[in-house]
């Protein structure tokens, strides 16, 4: 039987990157993910790896990139104010093709708002961020066993791809404790013969996102959006809950979904056909699967989020605005209210479901 | 028979530099490779280029290098330096990049002692976007933004480096030299070579400001370029070894 032990979701994600064989931590103190930065601290030289506290987060993300650049198996963690000063590295990151896995533990915004969970920055996460034409792998952890999951997963996606990959975590998920399945794991971790190594026994390796040429820059843009179709073709993750001969589908990640799962449950017992479509990977989107559920016969959806109202655009791309398409969210770090989310979905299922 | 007497470096490539004639930093890249090659270390070595005047120095040398983000090169070096404890690490960067947007990192990678050279060129100005000022420019110095000169009532004091770095207790070297003239060129290149047998040592920080030329911008032929740093730059930017010996 597999290990089981309770704990916060981000101890969990700090199990997840060691298991995952990552030996190289830079981060800077912010809450609601400091248990990250202190577990690191203690566990990172326990496995001869390394930790360093940062002087910010804008010299965090750039010792990722050098560490990524010697080929390290790296990563760093944030929360909201602090991902948004990694941005130029973030884009850098991706630019030159160099993995890492960051982690967003998300907090109430915009400005420096508080340190209650927030899912406000999900257009930051998968609409670009920083500067230029690039795209994160973004995964969203609904629970501290996925927070250790998606660690691993991160990793072996984003050496993969050579895409940076990014948590979208929430300050709910990150504080939660549950009980986590601790799984027997041997990370395949492949040479990488871009890396800087020193130059013995072959020419130099350059890392870099300048290109003065401009035909030079397109061509290495034309070579990460080939690599993103590839991302969006091969990589789209959802969860289906409820979701045969549903009639109206919430749509939420995260903690939100959590929130959800538990209303749609109650409601099936009451007679209503409802379900939830839980997307696992918000970069790449599975606009596909909301239009199959249009094709099927699903006659509206809501968008439940903890924000003013993000991710309800890539739904109403996904549905190709054929069926109505409503949202459900609260700002500033404010929890869902279940009574409020509960009257929603069924308001819509009177209008829609004749 | 033929002997060879004077050949270009190993480290080096067969590239034509950028820079403008007379600049100091294709000298200093020269002689960073000239050292490497007496240590033997070229394929023990990673670069580190900034933004700014030297961001192709990729092109010129003949080892590993990453560029940085404008102001990062320290961290940069940082995440190489703490994978690849055993190679030799350059961190090469200009007077805005260091002193300016990346002060910070420039002070914190000192401050924890991280294990890397910095090779600091200090001309003054910021001379890839066009002889703005810099936080090293000097009282009265004419740029394109401070037309009538540096006042400090207006744009503060140059800020001098290496004295700065120095008064923490992690550096293990730390000094400041120029290119202005062939005497000092040799200093030059034995404190760099000093600096990265202590690297390859382990001893530390090691720190080394170079006074270097920015003649376009100064608006000076190369030969009055280099004569003021010996006759007027070096009185705000005193030579010698600050940390170390």
């Amino acid at each position: 039987m597999l290990e089981k032990k309770l704990m916060k979701g981000n101890e969990a994600l700090v199990y997840g990157a060691l298991i995952a064989g990552c030996r190289y931590y830079f981060g800077y103190p912010i809450t609601p993910q400091n248990e990250v930065t202190e577990l690191m601290s203690v566990r990172m030289p326990e496995v001869g790896g390394v930790f360093v506290q940062a002087e910010s987060e804008v010299a965090a993300i750039n010792m990722v990139y050098g560490a990524s650049a010697a080929g390290g198996r790296v990563m760093t963690t944030t929360s909201s104010p602090g991902f948004s000063l990694m941005q130029e590295g973030v884009s850098y990151l991706a630019t030159a093709m160099l993995p890492c896995v960051i982690a967003n533990v998300q907090r109430g915004g915009p400005g420096l708002g508080n340190i209650a969970g927030s899912q406000a920055d999900y257009f930051q996460a998968t609409k670009g961020g920083g500067h230029g034409d690039y795209h994160l792998i973004v995964l969203a952890p609904a629970s501290p066993q996925e927070m250790l999951d998606h660690t691993i997963l991160g990793f072996e996606l984003t050496d993969k791809y050579r895409t940076p990959v990014l948590l979208l975590s929430d300050g709910v998920i990150g504080q939660m404790m549950e009980n986590v399945e601790i799984p027997d794991y041997k990370p395949d971790i492949k040479p990488k013969e871009w890396a800087l190594t020193g130059c013995k026994d072959r020419k130099k390796n350059v890392i870099r996102s300048l290109w003065l040429d401009e035909p030079k820059m397109e061509a290495v843009n034309i070579k990460l959006q080939e690599v993103y179709k590839e991302i969006c073709e091969n990589e789209v993750r959802y969860e289906e809950f409820m979701l045969e001969d549903a009639l109206v589908v919430v749509v939420a990640y995260g903690i939100s979904s959590r929130v959800s799962r538990s209303i749609v449950n109650d409601l099936r017992k009451e007679g209503y056909k409802v379900g939830m479509l839980r997307p696992i990977t918000l970069y790449p989107y599975p606009y596909k699967k909301l239009k199959d559920l249009v094709n099927s016969g699903v006659k509206g959806m809501i968008s439940v989020e903890m924000s003013a109202g993000q991710m309800i655009e890539d739904v109403k791309l996904g549905v190709e605005c054929k069926i109505p398409v409503e949202f459900y969210g609260k700002m500033g770090g404010v929890l869902l209210d279940e009574n409020e989310l509960r009257q929603k979905i069924l308001d819509l299922y009177r209008r829609a479901v004749k | 028979m033929r002997t060879v007497v004077f050949d270009k470096p190993k480290s080096i490539t067969n590239l034509p530099m950028h820079y403008c004639p007379g600049c100091g930093h294709s000298v200093v890249h020269r002689l960073i490779c000239e050292v490497i090659d007496e240590l033997n270390v070229r394929e023990e070595t990673i670069g580190i280029a900034p933004v700014g005047c030297a961001v192709l120095a990729y092109d010129y040398w003949n080892f590993d290098v990453s560029e940085a983000a404008h102001g990062r090169a320290a961290a940069v070096a940082t995440g190489i330096k703490r994978v690849h404890p055993d190679k030799l690490v350059i961190c090469y960067q200009g007077d805005g990049d260091l002193a300016s947007i990346g002060m910070g990192e420039t002070i914190h990678a000192a401050n924890r002692g991280e294990n890397f050279t910095v090779i600091f060129i200090n001309n003054a100005n910021y001379g890839m976007t066009g002889g703005q000022l810099a936080p090293t420019t000097m009282i009265g110095q004419k740029t394109t933004t401070s037309y009538e000169g540096r006042k400090p009532e207006v744009h503060g004091y140059p800020i001098r480096m290496a004295e700065l770095i120095a008064t923490l207790d992690a550096p293990v070297f730390v000094a400041r030299t120029t290119v202005a003239d062939f005497k000092n060129i040799l200093t030059t290149k034995s404190l760099i070579k000093k600096a990265f047998q202590l690297q390859l040592k382990k001893a530390g920080y090691t720190f080394i400001e170079i006074l270097s030329n920015c003649n376009t911008n100064w608006k000076m032929s190369p030969v009055e370029a280099n004569k003021f740093i010996m006759q007027e730059m070096v009185k705000t930017f005193p030579l010698g070894v600050f940390k170390g010996e």
